[in-house]
């Protein structure tokens, strides 16, 4: 798509909101619609337009798939090791106030924090990964095919 | 105007055309949803089912061919189980409450509960943010470890990392000719 200066230039613009909003979605998620899951899913949408745009050889070079792979995984991590930290404290599976114990709320609120983080990443990673993995079986397209 | 959408999706032959109205009914439905007041649910379909699974189809659709099969088997059999299992279901909706009925067992149960203690145990203004992620943590903690399994999945099935270690040389060509064009 070397030629297509338009998509170009707008994707380049668009890539860096595409960001913010996701992760205004993501770390706004308490106040206003939105959460781990579609924030998740608009930052990789961020990374896929890249990727179309200009090639998959150049995404793959911003977030590597050995990075991805990491991510993936990660987050699950960050949410269940969320819950044995609080087991760890001496409170049940899961529960947030161990957080924060004199002030319940504040630790319910950082824990909904860390774990909807921990699902963002985990979705971005699945999401990225799979993009990655069916655009590196496609054989390259010429702009006439479509 | 979904029902129209739907149907065309059945009429059409042309796969790209499919995909890109499937992605037209998510938009629809997403709108549905926020007329229902549910801007979450919204919000998630028009991000995955318009945004994401659209191009991956589309990514699906540069391997196989782009028009449908005509099908050779007789519709009959088909039709007679939609209409069967949708007449099912309609049966099923007679004994549910009337849509936004206050008495439903969703409105009067766990619902106000909810409702009631939230600004005092967690302080948190979206209601639906605080029961997915606190009071139901389990169910959302087993929907991120399927979302991860499926991406396991999809990368062990798909990604090709085992072959590019055995033929090495194959891949290095055609990589070579994927930055050339």
């Amino acid at each position: 798509m070397r030629h297509h200066l338009i998509l170009r230039v707008i994707t380049k613009l668009l890539v860096g909101t595409i960001f913010l909003f996701a992760l205004y979605v993501q770390f706004h998620g308490d106040y206003s619609p939105g959460g781990g899951f579609q924030a998740g899913v608009i930052m990789a949408v961020g990374f896929i337009l890249y990727g179309i745009v200009f090639s998959l050889a150049k995404a793959k070079k911003v977030f590597p798939p050995w990075l991805v792979h990491k991510l993936l995984a990660f987050g699950v991590l960050l949410y269940g090791g969320t819950g044995i930290y609080s087991m760890l404290m001496g409170y049940s599976y899961l529960d947030y106030t161990a957080i924060d114990p004199h002030h319940p709320s504040h630790g319910q609120h950082l824990g909904i924090l860390i774990v909807e983080l921990g699902v963002g990443i985990t979705v971005t990673g699945v999401m990225v990964a799979i993009y990655y993995a069916f655009a590196a079986r496609a054989p390259i397209l010429s702009d006439e095919d479509w | 105007m979904l029902i129209v959408t739907a149907l065309t999706v059945v009429k059409t032959r042309s796969l790209f055309a499919i995909v890109a109205l499937s992605g037209v009914f998510s938009l629809l439905s997403a709108l549905l949803f926020i007329t229902w007041d549910a801007v979450d649910v919204a919000f998630t379909e028009a991000a995955v089912g318009a945004g994401i699974s659209t191009v991956l189809m589309l990514g699906t659709l540069a391997l196989t061919s782009r028009a449908e099969k005509e099908s050779q088997k007789s519709n009959l059999l088909p039709l007679v189980s939609v209409v069967l299992a949708g007449a099912v279901m309609f049966y099923g909706t007679l004994d549910m409450p009337k849509f936004g009925s206050p008495e439903t067992p969703v409105q009067t149960h766990v619902g106000p509960d909810y409702l009631k203690r939230i600004p005092d145990d967690i302080h948190v203004p979206n209601a639906v943010t605080a029961i997915l992620a606190s009071y139901r943590g389990y169910d959302t903690l087993g929907e991120t470890a399927v979302v991860f399994t499926a991406g396991i999945g999809v990368l062990m099935l798909i990604s090709g990392l085992r072959r590019r270690r055995i033929n090495d040389d194959d891949n290095k060509n055609s990589s070579d000719t994927k930055d050339t064009t």
